[in-house]
Parts: C-alpha cells; structure tokens; sequence
C-alpha cells in the first residue's frame, strides 16, 4: 500500500512512538501530588514547554485538548461571547459548523477574499474572524498574518485552525498575530487523541468547554491523555517543514495532469506535501476506489466526511462547479519516497484512462 | 516506636483511583495500531482507512459487553469527564422542556458537579442531594427531590474516594418512576463490579479507560438506544459518532480501551476476591498497630481495592511527607494539588480536621502482598512520627 493520504493523518514518527512508550511506563495521574503523579506531570510540562517553544509563545498559553476538533471548539466557545462570527468558506467543518457564522468568499484558488473581510469588519459589531492557515483538502495557504493585522484595527479576533499547516511550515503565535490556534498531534505526525489551543496573552483567561477537575487551569477539565501528549511534543520537535516534499509532490502533480488532472488551486501558495487534483467528468470515489485497488490510499476530501458522496464544499467555494465532485486529494506524509510516487503516476495513468475510456462511448 | 521497614527498590503505587498503570498487554494490543496501521478510522476510502474503521467497531463491542450494553449505544470520547459533560449539559440543552430540575448527589466527581451547578446559567435548577454518613443516597431522599419534575437525575455508580457502591439499579427504577432521564458515570466502577446498563434501565453512562488499566485520553458514553436518548453535542464538526462527539478517533486509544474491558472482564471475579485479602490485609495490619484508625464509607458495599481512612494523630500531608515512596492521596487527584478539604468526606460528616487526617488508597492490579506489607508498616512507622528510610533520596528526586 502507498500512503498518500497524510492530510487525514500522518503515520506515527519514530521519536513520537519512542517518548509514548516511555510515557507509557510512568503510572501516575499528573494532578497528583505523589512521586508518580510528579513524574507524570513533569511529562506533561515538558511536552507543553517544548510545543510552546515550538509555536512561539509561553507554555503557560498553551491548552492541551483531545485534537484539532476540540481545540477549534473551544476557541469559538471561548472567543465568541457577544460577537458576530465570521468563517472562511473552506474551512475544516469543526469550525464552519460553528451556529450563525457569516461565510467570507474565497477566490478561484480558495484564497480568503480581504477586501470583503475589510469591508464587513468596517464600522462592524464586535467579531471573531475563523481563518485556517492551511487547507486540508487544496493546500492552500491563506494570507493570515494580513488578516490578523485586519481584525486587530478593528478590534476582532482572530481564531487560526492551524492544523494542516503545523509541522509543514512554521507556525508562531505571535508572528502571525492570531489570537488563538488549533493544532493537532496526528496530523504531525504524532499519535492521534491530543492536540492543542494556543492563546494569545490577551485572552488567556478563557472559561472551558469541559468542565470539571481544573485542569489546564481551569481551560480543560479531565485528566490530560500524557502518552498522546509525549508523542505529540516528540513529534512537533521534528517535524519543521513539508519543503523537501515539495518535488515529489509536483512530480506527482505533472504526472496527474499529463494524465489530463487539472490542479485545484495550483495558483496558490500551497503546502508542499498537497496537491487536490481533479479529472474532468469522473466521479472522485470512482478515482479512489480504482486507486486504492491498485495500492494507492488517497482521498476525495475530507476524511471526517469520507463515506458520504457529496461534492467538496472547499470546491464548491472556490467556484470550480462539477469539478468539485471530481477532485481527489493527494497529500504526502513525512515519509514519502520517489518510488511512492512512481507507482502513483502509475497508477493515476492507469485509473484516468479507464474510467475516461468509460465516459467515451456516452459522450460521443 | 515502631521501626520503619526496608525500603523498596521503587515507589509503591496505591492510587489506583486516581489512574492505573497501562497493562503491558494493552499496550502490546495498541502499538501496531499506532505504527504499522495508522489509518484514520474515517477514511472509509482506503484499507488504510477500513482496517482502523473495522478495529474501532470491534472495540464498540467490547466495551459494551463489560457493561452490558449493545455496541451501537456506545460512543468514543477523550475520556470520562467529556462523557459526563456531553451527558449531563447534552441531555439538558436537547430536551429543554419544561422539566427544568437537574438531580445529583453531592459526593460526585467534580466534573459532574460543575456541569450541573453551569447549566444554572441555561436556566436549569440544580439540585444537589446529601448522602447517609456511610456515603450512599437514600433512596427516600431521591424519591422527595423526585417530587418535583425532574429532567434528569445523575448518579455515579461507584465513588472516586471513598470506594462506595450505590444501588443504581433501584436508583435508576425511581428515576424512570419519576418520569427522569438517568445517569450513571461509571468511571470507578466499569471493570471491577459487574454491570447491566440495559437490565438497569439506565440512560446515560460515562466510561474512563485510564481507570481500569487502558489508556489516557480515551472513555465513552453509553447512550440508550431502546427508548432513544437524545442529546445535544458539546460540539460540531465533521460529525462523526452519529454527531454526538466530532473528531477523529483515536483508533490505537480505543483499541487499548477495548482490551482494558476484555482483561477487567475475564479477571474480574478472581481480581476481586485477590483485591479483598489485599485490602484486608493491610487494613487489619495497620489496626493491629494504629487501633483507632477509622474507614471512611460503608465496608458492606464497597469496591475491593478502595480503603479510606482516618489517622487518629497525624495529619495526611504528613504521613505523605514522612513515606514519600508510598504514592496514596488526600482525594480525588484532580484537586489534590490544592490543601482545602475533601469535599466527598465533608459531605459525609467529617469535619474538616477529621478530613485532613485521612488518606485515600487505592489497591490494583498491580500491587503485591509485598507492597502491601511496605504500606501497613511504612505508615505505622509514619503515624508514629519516624519518616521512613530514604527519604533525603526521594524528596531529592
């Protein structure tokens, strides 16, 4: 099986499984005051210490949560009391789910349109803006610290799912002026069930989603997952950026589209390891089924939402009409290799000439 | 004075209400799934994907065969106190009738506690009724709160500090009498008394795995299907669960989960039996030495491993200072770091002085006769004022 499905999540680093398995070995709940329970805490400690030092900002900011999708909640828990929230129209669902949320647009390549965020945020109510700085299913990256700058002249906030983008490129609290950031530990390759939320200075003293216990400060009751978060710590450690990726993935790309693939939002600066390429007439579960057939696990979307043919609402919002129930996604983990995507070109060749030959006889 | 005895080579852990130790098995069970086959369960669409989705469903079975449930009441969360507020707040915001009364006992964990006491602020009235001076609801007292329309009542099944086991199936029959949804957390209790959420009659039951041997940041939510129970989740996203709890799941932690159930399961009885002489060994040893030491809680219907008790002249910081290889606690780990009192002992009468001499342990799997025999002589060594050899090194570490 080749792996090109790392956006859904990432296979497991070896220094991750290494500081899991030595969590694993100390016994104690973190709360507690015993030599056991010191241990333990001191795992947890260092994990948020080296995490924060990673993201640019003091431990003490930083929530642990069970992933990406509690910490995006939380974050609109916490920040959107008395304000009008606005969401970008491809983000994750953890945050576009988000009750009553206004949708700003976004271009041909799934860009966040400013100029309406400007226009909106003018003489506005009070507003938390949702911006993800990666998307899942394109790759695309969008222009947060621009948006940032945005919303502080106007007094919003400015939540950051930031859970494609950590570990692919850098990622710091303060350079990209958010006032809040989601990221997750399976999808940098650590374990999955631990993520976090990164808070800006002026709105640490949040009220919890979870309540109870006190942990977190009071942020996040429940006893914090300690293998998952060692893991975690471990993994964000290594995982600096997706650039040495960057040829594989436009390897495959040009392989795809000699196949007849058009890339969706190519035009964009993208994450290095993603590609979302469509193949004009063919049902995207078609194309996976036929790829994973053949050895390959890729995607047509979201994973949460894998299961479900609906066409990609990113897609839809970046005006590409059927295409967007034509799109596969491709994205490649930290351990890709050449021969990955050798067998990718292979297999993609393959697929798109059969399922095209297919759509032949009705459309002549 | 008694003389303290030899030290062993390492902590001995007697907290086990607070967490256990990851069984070695459950973590052999878990690692090709974090490493070799490291699919998101969600990703229907490859093997990489199915074979995770396939494991996750296995462990839903699992899980609902400990407590008596079938697997599609079950659902995955990070852990028992997501369960409880997902039970307690979701139940509430989806009925929101006119039935407006929220009914739990005062010795309940924390988490229950503060979920109950915030949905004050969504217009519910809370009620918090007391417990008899041997920790158990009396069931007339449930029945006089029930008075008054209640949407739901909350009860846990087993105590966190004190070991003590409610009658939930007859508290579970005068809720459903009383036209109230029923809640259980069963964080303390699943895997070491047996359970039958379905014969109960039980609604909603909140489930911990790092409680019985399985992993950190995993539990579930058993949610009645026969009639339906409807909730409101904490939050949205990618709507995974049946929309109850977004997020993808953490397939190795549920697989770990899944045999945490299946060893409590198949060693339930024999543990339980081993557990009893262990916990009375050391209770008359620690008589035999300390003849005024009290237990706190009925003894009658009480989980094997759980003693708490109260020291006649030493305060438990103290004795905890004196024996700091002997990992026991004040209560519940959450608040331990603070110094105010138990709130579980107040609320059984204890006064706050009583409650600073008394220690919270908690005996497991994996605790020896050994260990045991460290314990009872270690704290009668402590209570008699000697700290325990050693001690320079551990307080160093």
């Amino acid at each position: 099986m080749v792996y090109l499905d790392a956006n859904a999540t990432e296979p497991l680093r070896p220094e991750a499984r290494a500081a899991m398995l030595a969590a694993m070995e100390v016994t104690g709940n973190p709360s507690s005051v015993h030599a056991a329970g010191r241990a333990a805490r001191r795992i947890l400690e260092n994990a948020r210490e080296s995490l924060a030092a990673r993201f640019g900002m003091p431990a003490q900011d930083l929530v642990f949560t069970s992933g990406g999708t509690e910490a995006d909640a939380l974050a609109i828990h916490a920040l959107r009391a008395g304000r009008r929230v606005i969401v970008g129209a491809t983000e994750h669902d953890a945050v576009r789910s988000a009750p009553g949320a206004f949708t700003l647009p976004v271009d041909r390549n799934g860009v966040a349109d400013l100029g309406t965020l400007a226009a909106w945020l003018l003489d506005g109510p009070p507003t938390l803006v949702c911006l993800m700085l990666a998307n899942n299913e394109t790759g695309t990256i969008q222009p947060v610290a621009e948006a940032a700058e945005l919303c502080r002249r106007h007094g919003a906030f400015l939540h950051v799912d930031a859970v494609q983008a950590a570990g692919r490129i850098v990622v710091r609290l303060a350079a990209l002026g958010a006032h809040s950031i989601a990221i997750s530990s399976h999808k940098l390759g650590g374990p999955p069930g631990a993520g976090a939320l990164l808070l800006a200075p002026e709105v640490t003293a949040i009220g919890p989603m979870i309540a109870g216990g006190g942990q977190e400060r009071g942020r996040r009751g429940g006893t914090p997952p300690l293998p998952a978060i060692a893991g975690f710590a471990a993994a964000a450690s290594v995982a600096s950026n997706a650039v040495h990726l960057a040829p594989l993935r436009d390897a495959a790309e040009a392989a795809a589209v000699a196949a007849g693939a058009i890339v969706c939002g190519g035009g964009a600066a993208r994450l290095a390891n993603t590609t979302c390429l469509a193949l004009p007439g063919v049902r995207a579960d078609a194309q996976v089924i036929a790829l994973d057939l053949d050895g390959i696990a890729v995607s047509a979307g979201a994973a949460c939402s894998s299961g479900k043919v609906t066409a990609s609402h990113v897609l839809a919002a970046m005006g590409l009409g059927p295409l967007a129930g034509q799109a596969i996604r491709v994205s490649l983990p930290w351990n890709a290799t050449s021969s990955d995507v050798a067998a990718f070109a292979v297999a993609y060749r393959r697929m798109a000439d059969r399922l095209r030959a297919a759509l032949a006889p009705r459309a002549a | 004075m008694t003389s303290p005895p030899p030290r062993p080579n390492r902590p001995v852990y007697l907290d086990n209400q607070a967490t256990t130790r990851c069984d070695p098995r459950v973590v052999t069970a878990m690692l090709p799934w974090f490493t070799e086959h490291y699919g998101n369960p969600h990703s229907v669409e490859h093997v990489m994907g199915t074979e995770a989705e396939a494991v996750v469903e296995d462990a839903r079975a699992q899980v609902a065969a400990l407590v008596g449930a079938d697997a599609k009441e079950l659902v995955f969360t990070s852990g028992a106190t997501e369960s409880n507020n997902i039970a307690i707040k979701g139940a509430a915001r989806f009925a929101g009738n006119e039935r407006r009364r929220i009914v739990t006992v005062a010795t309940e964990h924390k988490c229950v506690l503060e979920s109950v006491a915030d949905l004050a602020e969504e217009g519910f009235e809370p009620v918090f009724l007391p417990v008899r001076p041997d920790g158990l609801l009396d069931p007339n007292v449930l029945r006089a709160a029930l008075e008054v329309p209640t949407l739901l009542v909350s009860v846990m099944a087993v105590n966190n500090e004190i070991g003590v086991v409610q009658d939930i199936a007859a508290l579970a029959a005068i809720a459903k009498q009383a036209g109230a949804l029923f809640h259980t957390d069963i964080a303390q209790a699943a895997g070491k008394i047996p359970l039958d959420l379905t014969g109960w009659k039980v609604d909603l039951a909140s489930i911990s795995g790092h409680k019985i041997y399985g992993p950190k940041g995993v539990g579930a939510l058993y949610v009645r299907r026969r009639p339906r129970v409807r909730l409101k989740p904490l939050f949205s996203g990618g709507g995974q669960e049946r929309g109850l709890r977004s997020g993808t799941l953490p397939a190795p932690l549920i697989v770990g989960l899944s045999e945490a159930c299946r060893l409590a399961q198949a060693e339930m009885a024999e543990e339980a039996t081993r557990l009893t002489g262990l916990r009375d060994r050391l209770l008359d040893r620690l008589r035999a030495t300390i003849p005024d030491i009290a237990v706190n809680g009925s003894m009658a219907v009480r989980i094997p491993g759980n003693l708490n008790l109260t020291f006649p002249a030493a305060t438990a910081t103290d004795l905890m200072a004196r024996v700091p290889d002997l990992c026991v606690s004040t209560g519940s780990a959450c608040s331990s770091a603070t110094i105010e009192p138990s709130y579980v002992l107040r609320a059984l009468g204890l006064s706050d002085d009583t409650a600073a001499r008394t220690l919270r342990i908690g005996i497991g799997r994996f605790t020896s006769p050994a260990d045991i025999d460290y314990a009872a002589a270690a704290l009668a060594a402590a209570h008699a004022g000697a700290p325990a050899p050693g001690v320079e090194r551990f307080a160093q570490a």
